[in-house]
């Protein structure tokens, strides 16, 4: 038995790396030791073939290093995607995780022999909490978007507990949301209300209380939002849903720029998430695990989902459940939340301190502003006010002159960076979001801009040569068209 | 650079914020040097008791499993633990073909067409797949067996509230009877205990009610065991944390949702494909996409966006490194621990286990694969007992299942020594031979 490819003429393509299948080869591993199957009757025996690879150790380890040598990464230069906060990742926090009192201990241990982990758990809960200005904090939510449908999920619990699950089915979601709020309060069999936004960039505060009416569940709000502007009227907004007995959910994708500049709870807002993958540090994985802890204030408390981690008066920690928190909405995941990625976090933030929080957004702060100026004599800023911690550009005019904003973020990957984000908020034609962090040094943030004007001087001269790029990555442009038209998503074992 | 900005200070960009709320104190300690960080950190870390540090039987949906030294090596380097969601594909080619081949080879092992990128855990890849059952389905009910772990239907039942889901729990012996008007029935496989259920009864029952079959499966299992894509599963979910991924007390782990091809349409979260680039040469993209919530907002299949890639990155570097017959040999060691394990301890004066041929439990499963129950005169006060000696055994069964009794799941690995399994015997032959006692 060997696994070939079905997908006809893909054998006969050149690779930058063959597939472990296409490594492997029959009989290179001896059979191990046989009995079990006596234990197991004929009738429940794996009977269809088991065609994994076989492969030597030298041969993994070298598939593996070629692959990850094909990767752009934070460790290999600036990765300036907005709203991802791609700041680098310390290495003492991933040595803290991997400590065997942390990564070789299984969740359900009795409390007693895990007092280290919960304390972390705890002082964690508790710094978070300080740093949002809120009361309470769980740790359970694996990313932003799944701390999103815990909350909304709290939401519809606190409006049934005051009689008013029946009538609030609307959730309001501004017109520059990440597409994982509405997604989120859909995921609620919730209605989605749009409100757009203004000229200065700010929630259209008369659409805002248009929209607003008995019938509405709360307000998802990214603060700054995803044009990297402070909401002005924050108070206002959230006062306008309160009156109409509402909850304001904060997006903390962007609290990278708030650490000891603002606390969401001194706002008017009722509950956020943090990811720590973004604001505290830890690594993105190529893609997850994050974590995305729910911070919030007393009122949404009892509807936290177990189990808690509490600390007792006698200085021991457990988690609870049980009848005392009867209005929790549930268990969101197995366990307490994703440890390891948690651990990383906690790492970090004791390593900042106080003041080393509030560095943090300052020098995120600063270094959005300074290639914002250096970036304005080519390039139109989509809503032209001062950003926070990144902004957003349109490439509008460059379109105009026949490059587009893909094609200015595939001109950068030739100039050695990895591109911002790109078409994203919806509202900004041809969007570049640039969000540089506090971890990129002068020089490469002028580096950077450098190859930004750079690529503008080209679309005046020669537009049309962008439309190569890159030339100098792995790949060049690939054919998305035909991978969702004509979809090979596995490799299937053949006869 | 302040000068290139114009201004004299960062406060000058921060006056859109309130001036009454700017620059809290929020009263955190000082913070640390490297050296100082760590030792805070070895000194919390050292008041856990890792698995390793005595006898160890806990598992189910966590299993302590070995970890081979180029898995962490290789999924960990830089390249793949420091990049993003492979937005851009030309420069994180190392992703998307490291993710394809996770892909194809969880698909090859579960025997289902599509895998894919990963979900966050085992429990939220089954409440995904409810979801997408009634998606597909359109019903609104949800039937879960008995048998399946409660911290799973636990999560179901959270996620059930947001679109008001009727979630039907069911012994296997109901389970015909609750499907009518369901999208789905949930099975596990090996259930909670171990037990091997009939799966394909199960989706003929499903079918014949026009429910689609949805099984809860754990790799090492589909090694040895006919794997639930040829027993007639629509849907197949689990935890991929055994091939290769610390137990790091219950995450980031790796949730597997698998499901034939006619509803791909339906999946939550990434998939990569394979395509070409303009040379004509081999590459891979995120796919399929307008299932996903950046493009489909309020009608995406899901929220999901952050996922657990690195862990699907480890376990297909687990899966090459074990080879078919690696994985084979380590599913085979557990089998055959636990089951000299269950023979051991049901010689015992007043002990026996279930799933077992002479004591089939109310859903008549007579065997079990590498975990098992033990149920003793102390029911789950045999668990304190345990600690008392330094072992660390199952969770309780009470409260969370119906139909069985109180006992401890024994859960054994390639992992578990025979030192270990000697230590459990003896001091459960020692607790039980004790005059039952009132215990915590």
């Amino acid at each position: 038995m060997r696994i070939v490819p079905d997908v006809g003429a893909a054998t006969e393509m050149p690779a930058l790396e063959p597939l472990l299948v296409e490594l492997a080869r029959d009989g290179r591993h001896v059979r191990g030791g046989e009995g079990a199957e006596d234990h197991i009757p004929a009738s429940f025996r794996r009977t269809v073939p088991l065609a994994l690879p076989e492969l030597t150790e030298p041969q993994v380890v070298r598939h593996y290093t070629h692959l990850a040598q094909l990767n752009y990464s934070v460790d290999g230069g600036m990765y300036p995607l907005g709203s991802c906060t791609m700041k680098y990742n310390p290495k003492v926090n991933d040595r803290a995780a991997a400590l065997p009192g942390f990564a070789d201990i299984h969740p359900q241990q009795p409390d007693e022999t895990v007092q280290g982990a919960l304390a972390l758990l705890h002082e964690l809960q508790d710094i978070l909490a300080k740093v949002t200005g809120m009361d309470a904090v769980t740790l359970q939510p694996a990313a932003g978007a799944h701390a999103e449908f815990t909350a909304v999920l709290m939401f519809k619990a606190y409006h049934e507990s005051r009689g008013e699950g029946s009538t609030r089915r609307r959730v309001i979601v501004p017109d520059s949301a990440h597409g994982t709020n509405p997604a989120s309060a859909a995921m609620c069999g919730f209605d989605v209300t749009t409100v757009r936004s203004d000229a200065r960039g700010n929630i259209d505060l008369a659409s805002l209380k248009a929209a607003l009416g008995p019938d509405v569940v709360g307000l998802m709000l990214t603060n700054p939002n995803t044009l990297g502007l402070f909401e002005e009227r924050v108070r206002e907004v959230c006062a306008a849903v309160h009156d109409v007995g509402g909850l304001v959910y904060g997006d903390g994708a962007n609290m990278n720029a708030l650490l000891g500049v603002v606390r969401p709870g001194d706002l008017g807002l009722d509950c956020i998430h943090i990811n720590v993958h973004k604001t505290f540090s830890t690594p993105h994985g190529a893609g997850g695990p994050g974590a995305g802890p729910l911070c919030v204030k007393t009122p949404l408390e009892p509807f936290l989902p177990l189990h808690r981690v509490i600390r007792d008066a006698d200085g021991t920690y457990r988690r609870v459940a049980g009848a005392r928190f009867s209005q929790a909405v549930g268990r969101m995941r197995s366990f307490v939340g994703n440890f390891g990625v948690l651990v990383r976090a906690y790492t970090y933030m004791r390593t900042l301190g106080e003041e080393g929080m509030v560095e943090t957004s300052n020098d995120a702060i600063l270094a959005a502003n300074y290639l914002l100026a250096r970036l304005r004599a080519r390039y139109q800023v989509a809503y032209d006010r001062t950003p926070m911690h990144e902004f957003v550009l349109t490439a509008a005019p460059q379109k105009k002159k026949g490059a587009s904003a893909l094609d200015i973020a595939k001109a950068l990957i030739d100039e050695g960076f990895h591109p911002p984000s790109v078409y994203f908020p919806l509202i900004v034609p041809e969007a570049l979001m640039i969000e540089p962090t506090e971890t990129e040094p002068k020089e490469t943030l002028d580096a950077f801009a450098d190859a930004l004007l750079r690529i503008a001087e080209r679309v005046d001269s020669d537009p049309g040569s962008l439309h190569d790029a890159p030339v100098s990555a792995p790949l060049r442009r690939l054919d998305e068209v035909s991978a969702a038209r004509r979809p090979v998503l596995r490799w299937k074992p053949s006869l | 650079m302040l000068a290139a900005i114009g201004v004299a200070s960062v406060d000058d960009l921060l006056t859109a914020i309130p001036a009454d709320a700017r620059r809290p104190a929020l009263g955190l300690p000082p913070g640390m040097s490297e050296a100082e960080v760590q030792a805070h950190l070895e000194e919390l870390a050292a008041r856990n008791r890792p698995a390793g540090a005595g006898p160890f039987f806990l598992g189910g949906p966590v299993q302590r499993r070995y970890i081979p030294a180029a898995v962490p090596v290789l999924a960990l380097r830089g390249e793949f633990l420091t990049a993003y969601t492979p937005y851009q594909p030309e420069v994180s080619q190392g992703t998307l073909q490291a993710v394809f081949e996770y892909q194809s080879l969880m698909a090859e092992l579960l025997a289902m067409d599509v895998v894919n990128s990963s979900m966050y855990e085992g429990s939220t890849a089954m409440a995904e797949a409810a979801f997408m059952a009634v998606r597909a389905a359109g019903r609104k009910k949800v039937v879960v067996a008995a048998d399946v772990f409660a911290q799973y239907r636990q999560t179901l039942a959270t996620y059930a509230r947001g679109p008001d889901l009727e979630v039907v729990t069911a012994p296997a012996s109901q389970l015909a009877a609750a499907a009518a008007g369901a999208a789905c029935v949930i099975v596990q496989y090996p259930n909670a205990f171990g037990g091997l259920i009939d799966v394909r009864g199960t989706a003929d029952l499903a079918h014949a009610a026009g429910a689609l079959c949805v099984v809860v499966t754990e790799p090492h299992a589909c090694a040895l065991l006919e794997p639930p894509g040829a027993l007639g599963a629509d849907i197949v979910v689990g935890e991929g944390q055994p091939l290769g991924i610390p137990i790091s007390f219950g995450g980031p782990h790796l949730g597997i949702i698998a499901c034939r091809e006619p509803l791909v349409r339906q999946l939550p979260g990434r998939i990569v494909g394979q395509t070409a680039d303009a040379n004509g040469t081999r590459g891979f993209v995120n796919t399929l996409q307008t299932r996903e919530q950046h493009i489909r907002r309020e009608k995406a299949t899901s929220n999901i966006c952050t996922n657990e890639a690195l862990a699907a990155i480890m376990a297909a570097t687990y899966l090459a490194l074990l080879g078919p017959e690696g994985l084979r040999a380590a599913a085979r060691v557990g089998v055959q621990r636990a089951h000299e394990l269950a023979r051991r301890l049901a010689a015992l004066p007043g002990c026996s286990v279930a799933p077992d041929t002479s004591t089939p439990m109310d859903w008549g499963i007579p065997h079990f694969f590498d975990r098992f129950l033990l149920l003793t005169p102390l029911g789950d006060g045999l668990r304190e007992a345990l600690l008392a000696e330094d072992i660390l055994a199952g969770e309780p069964t009470r409260g969370h299942y119906t139909h069985v009794a109180d006992g401890v799941l024994v859960q054994c690995t390639e992992m578990t020594t025979p030192a270990e399994m000697d230590a459990l015997v003896a001091a459960v032959q020692r607790i039980a031979s004790r005059e039952p006692v009132a215990t915590g």
